[in-house]
């Protein structure tokens, strides 16, 4: 593995809070349209990784190098997002007093989103061929005029999940997408985030095994702030460290 | 200063001469009854001859009288000049002073000694140097002490042997004399004239050192003086920003009727003075405040258990709807206020709070003032006790990290929080009690400390008792670090803008919230 | 613009529009000329020109639906920027008295009193009416465009921001109370005389200014209808929503708190200018913390996140105010603290809010917005 497939490549990072290290001494790489899933027990800073990749939180050491070694360390949220990086919350996170539509027509990628060409800005056939597809995609169709507000929590997270997919991210960062969904409905985001990771590469936080076990191809774990192991799913679950730190606290794996 | 009438130059010519006549004897010796008695002749003549035509022989028995007489001749003089004519009377008058001021040194009052010691100095008289040095080596209080030997030295200045008025100068100097100041400027002027001789160029150049002396030590003295008073203001600040911190962090709850709860606290104060003006002996009439603490304090935590009950308990986890609701609030109360008792209304502090301590040369600082400092500190001790290491503490905490779990747990939130915001609206109840004591009890007290508080608590941080604590030092020391350059109206506006740039630098105050649900 | 991309435009809203226009602009004015002094249909010249107030108060209040209503962002300091404008207005029409003042002066009474003998530098670009009105819209703006730069690019938010605007409105107010700023002090500016000629006493004068309130109160109202059914309209709901998820989707969201507080301070701007000459007076008494809060009120009173709203808050508030201190003059803070306290528990979204609710069982859903996502911290 060469630096050139990597688009994400964190070095030592380091995020303390007043002294507790959420992430202590991270190394994460990604390659270029890989699928990787991120489990660990609760607290482990799974959560944190992304923030600190997305610039929600600016780490308190290490390096986070995207794409062709553009360090994100120092970069704030939005330009973080213009470079590439989008990033799903781990509680849905849409604008519930928009319609559906009016939701992804915000989110769609676009030369520019400062104030007066937004306002000036008229949305072309293409871009709402587009938001149409997305829709599709996305299984709202039906409730496009509604109010985000209004739709089901499993509705709300497809939706953000589509917001995500418009921004054309080429590193898409998904915490815990289907919490709260059905078994029906789980095995659809399974497919959708597969047929995603053709295009882009995802960084998907799971708890559910399941779920974990259709999608990932590689797997890693992260405890008290570092990668303890990564490899697939079968050889993750069968190492002896993974089983005492992860397992033996919560038997959320089967 | 209160100056003899009769001409200056020949008392002190006729009291030199009496001195030099007289030996150092009747001096030195205390004025003992025998004494007088042994006088008594001399006395007579004199008291006679206070009246005479001639003025020689009024001036005469004037320094006679000085030197001789004691506080006993006070009523026959007095009688004297009730009858006497114009030209007795301003001989008398001086005679008066100084024997009555003499035995003012010994009184048993402090500020009755304190003052005589100032008054010797105006009437200008010599042998008032000898009265002044005798009580200063008696006197126990040192800042009557410290003016009586202020005062002898003024004296010494206008004595007419060189040595000992550069003595004085310099000891002047030493002493940090604030009312020396006029006189060693004066001689620092007939210095620099042209037609000056060399002794006056000697007592300028000592009286230039000396005033160096005096400005350096007023400097530091008016620093310390701000600094008290930017303290003072931080206090009160600060109690007031505990109460909304509290609720802000804790609850997060905006409360802009926080001034008004304590506009409650002080006329609770207000009602208990007048239910001790119309019940209670007036002896105990000082008792009311200590009374007042416990009435202020469950007034105000009324309406603040009655405000949560009615009003903000609809609208917990939304801030600018508690901002506006509780403004709504304050302007009710405000205006109920004015209705009910009018616009001014006054509280008569307790004898204990009034008056002030000299705690050094030129430092001043009102006992109302020292007492709110203490009271701020007790709050926030209290506070910190009560949150930090109390169960009730422990509770709210819970309930303000996490309300479900909490609620799951046993602990009634409902209860915690209708407590939390009681004892918030009793703080500022509180508050409202002890700002009785340094203004009037009107309908817009809160109004005009709430703004500063509220900037205590932006740029505190939300819910970290040091960062109000700090903020309201900063805040409030600023204030009167600016007032006395700018004006009280800009001070206000460079604050704002200070605060506004604070934040450029630390959006969060001075102690953010960490964690990862720090900006959630 | 297909149908479905913008709000739709309720058709009864857009009709009720045109008719509330036509009343305003034709029917209360032919009232006022037309029918006989005597008669019930008059509107007497003090009722229209008490109306045409109303209407300044109306843009004022639009301008913080704005910036509060859509966007989340509460500015308790709008009265710095009504009074900004009102007193570049004033400063004209106060130079404008000239001969005709008390002391027969060209400068005005009050710095013949505080013995100031020069023109201050700052009052020259007053001496002409565009001065005035250009300095009425645009020092708001640019004071605006200040303030907000400081405050949302290091991401006040919140409480925070209402308080540091509440701090600001009482600074300015503290301020304008000097007479060293050689604005009048605590008296203000007043006694005007005339505008471009016309004598203000004069009530044709008075009907030509309410009926060019009533136009700038349409412009201000479609203006901002404009800003709010295009995309950065949506970009301000979604701030108030999501902010943490609007930078998530690439945009910067004080950029956008900017751009809307400064249009609501240009609109307060405006509001104040058009006060100044139908009232006769500024004072610092417009400025302070109350005449700020009292915005909020309005637009509270009205329906937050309507533009509609806004509009009918102001005038209803006002108008209810001027009939109540008729009678009761010690109950209005009651009444104005009580409003507070009852429209924010109970009716979050006005008296709008209200009306749509018993209508819109038999309508399609209209957008109204909901109380949910408002919470701001």
């Amino acid at each position: 593995m060469t630096d050139g497939d990597l688009i994400l490549n964190c070095e030592n990072i380091v995020m303390d809070y007043d002294g507790f290290k959420a992430l202590n001494n991270c190394n994460f790489r990604v390659q270029y349209n890989e699928l990787r899933v991120v489990i660990g027990p609760n607290g482990a800073g799974k959560t944190t990784l992304l923030d600190v990749i997305c610039g929600k939180t600016t780490p308190t050491s290490g390096k986070i190098l995207f794409g062709k070694g553009i360090n994100l360390v120092g970069k704030n949220a939005e330009d973080i997002t213009k470079l590439g990086v989008g990033r799903k919350f781990q509680a849905p996170s849409v604008y519930g007093n928009l319609s559906v539509w009016q939701n992804l027509d915000l989110s769609i990628k676009r030369p520019s989103k400062g104030v007066f060409p937004t306002l000036m800005g008229r949305s072309s056939p293409a871009e709402r061929a587009r938001i149409e597809e997305t829709l599709e995609t996305i299984g709202l169709s039906p409730h496009a005029h509604d109010r985000a507000g209004s739709l089901s929590h499993g509705q709300k997270q497809w939706l953000e999940i589509g917001m995500v997919i418009l921004q054309e991210p080429s590193l898409l960062l998904v915490d815990e997408p289907v919490a709260g969904m059905s078994d029906k409905e789980t095995e659809q985001t399974g497919r959708l985030l597969t047929s995603l990771s053709e295009k882009q590469a995802i960084v998907v936080i799971e708890h559910d095994m399941d779920f974990v076990r259709q999608i990932a191809k590689i797997v890693t774990v992260l405890a008290e702030g570092t990668v303890i192991c990564e490899g697939t799913v079968e050889a993750v679950q069968a190492d002896d460290h993974v089983r005492e730190i992860y397992l033996g606290r919560a038997k959320v794996a089967h | 200063m209160r100056r003899g009438f009769v001409p200056f130059s020949k008392i002190v010519i006729v009291l030199f001469l009496l001195i030099l006549s007289q030996g150092t004897a009747v001096a030195e010796q205390p004025l003992t009854s025998e004494v007088a008695a042994v006088a008594a002749a001399p006395i007579e003549q004199a008291l006679r001859d206070i009246t005479s035509e001639d003025a020689a022989v009024r001036s005469a028995a004037a320094a006679l009288l000085i030197a001789q007489g004691d506080a006993s001749l006070l009523p026959t003089l007095d009688a004297i000049r009730a009858e006497a004519d114009r030209a007795t009377r301003q001989a008398i008058k001086p005679v008066i002073d100084l024997l009555k001021n003499h035995a003012n040194l010994t009184s048993a009052q402090s500020d009755t000694r304190r003052s005589a010691a100032a008054d010797l100095v105006g009437t200008g008289h010599p042998e008032a140097i000898i009265w002044l040095e005798e009580a200063a080596a008696k006197e126990p209080v040192w800042w009557v002490k410290y003016t009586m030997e202020e005062s002898a030295q003024l004296l010494r200045l206008r004595a007419d042997a060189h040595a000992v008025r550069v003595g004085a100068v310099k000891k002047l100097g030493e002493l940090r004399s604030q009312n020396g100041l006029s006189a060693l400027k004066e001689l620092v002027e007939a210095g620099v004239q042209s037609g000056a001789t060399d002794e006056q160029r000697a007592l300028a150049d000592a009286a230039h050192a000396s005033i160096g002396q005096i400005d350096m030590w007023s400097w530091w003295a008016g620093a310390i003086e701000t600094l008290f008073r930017g303290i003072s203001l931080s206090s009160i600040l600060l109690m007031m920003s505990l109460g909304l911190a509290i609720v802000f962090g804790l609850m997060g709850v905006i409360n802009m009727a926080h001034g008004e709860l304590m506009m409650v606290g002080a006329y609770a104060t207000f009602v208990t003075q007048q239910a001790f003006v119309g019940w209670v002996s007036p002896e105990l009439f000082d008792w009311y405040f200590p009374a007042a603490l416990p009435v202020a304090f469950l007034a105000a935590a009324a309406f603040g258990w009655v405000l949560e009950a009615t009003v903000i308990r609809f609208l917990y986890g939304r801030l600018l709807e508690t901002l506006l609701a509780t403004w709504g609030v304050s302007l009710i109360l405000m205006q109920a206020a004015r209705v009910y008792f009018g616009d001014l209304t006054a509280v008569i502090a307790p004898q204990a709070l009034r008056g002030g301590a000299q705690v050094m040369v030129g430092v001043y600082l009102p006992y109302n003032r020292i007492f709110i400092i203490l009271l701020s500190i007790v709050c926030v001790l209290g506070i910190y006790f009560l949150l930090f290491r109390s169960n009730l503490g422990i509770r709210v905490r819970s309930v303000t990290q996490n309300r479900n779990m909490s609620a799951c747990l046993g602990i009634p939130t409902r209860k915690v929080d209708s407590y939390t915001f009681a004892f918030a609206s009793g703080l500022a109840g509180i508050a409202g009690w002890a700002l009785t004591m340094v203004g009037n009890v009107d309908p817009g007290l809160g109004q005009n400390y709430i703004v500063d508080a509220f900037m205590v608590v932006v740029t505190g941080g939300v819910g970290k008792l040091a960062g109000t604590i700090w903020a309201s030092l900063g805040i409030g020391g600023l204030n009167k670090l600016i007032e006395p350059v700018s004006g009280a109206v800009y001070g206000k506006v460079f604050i704002l803008v200070g605060v506004i740039l604070f934040l450029q630098w630390r959006p969060q105050g001075l102690f953010a919230a960490k964690g990862r649900n720090a900006d959630a | 613009m297909p149908e479905h991309e913008r709000v739709r435009p309720d058709s009864r809203e857009t009709l009720s529009l045109y008719l509330v226009g036509l009343v305003l602009l034709v029917v209360l004015p032919t009232l006022n000329v037309l029918p006989a002094e005597d008669s019930w249909l008059h509107l007497s010249d003090f009722r229209l020109n008490q109306f045409g107030k109303f209407l300044a108060f109306a843009i004022l209040a639009l301008g913080l639906d704005l910036i509060w209503g859509y966007c989340g962002v509460l500015s308790m300091g709008q009265g710095v920027f009504f009074g900004l404008g009102a007193y570049c207005m004033g400063m004209y029409l106060a130079l404008q008295i000239g001969a005709e003042s008390v002391y027969g002066s060209e400068l005005p009474d009050f710095m013949v009193w505080t013995q100031v003998k020069e023109l201050p530098l700052f009052w020259y670009p007053f001496k002409s009416f565009w001065g005035g009105f250009l300095g009425a819209i645009l020092v708001p703006v640019l004071f605006a465009t200040l303030f907000g730069f400081l405050a949302f690019r290091s991401r006040i938010k919140g409480v925070y921001f209402a308080i540091i605007t509440q701090a600001l409105a009482f600074a300015a107010w503290l301020v304008f109370n000097r007479n060293e700023t050689r604005l009048g002090g605590t008296n203000g500016l007043t006694d005007f005389k005339q505008l471009l000629g016309y004598r203000l006493s004069d009530p044709s004068t008075q009907r030509g200014l309410y009926i060019i309130t009533v136009l700038a109160l349409g412009a201000a109202y479609l203006f901002c209808r404009w800003i709010v059914a295009s995309r950065a309209g949506k970009v301000l709901i979604a701030i108030r929503d999501s902010e943490s998820r609007v930078t998530f989707s690439g945009y910067t969201p004080w950029m956008y708190k900017l751009f809307v507080f400064v249009v609501s301070a240009g609109l307060a701007g405006l509001a104040g200018m058009l006060y100044v000459p139908q009232v006769g007076i500024i004072t610092p008494a417009q400025i302070g913390v109350l005449p700020s809060l009292e915005v909020v009120i309005w637009v509270a009173v009205g329906g937050r996140g309507t533009l509609i709203g806004a509009v009918l808050g102001a005038v209803a508030v006002n108008y209810g105010r001027s009939v109540l201190t008729n009678y009761f003059p010690e109950a209005w803070p009651f009444i104005l603290g009580g409003l507070f306290v009852v429209v924010v528990t109970m009716f979050p979204d006005g008296l709008l809010g209200m009306i749509r609710k018993v209508t819109a069982r038999k309508q399609a859903p209209a957008p109204v917005i909901k109380a949910e996502g408002r919470t701001a911290a």
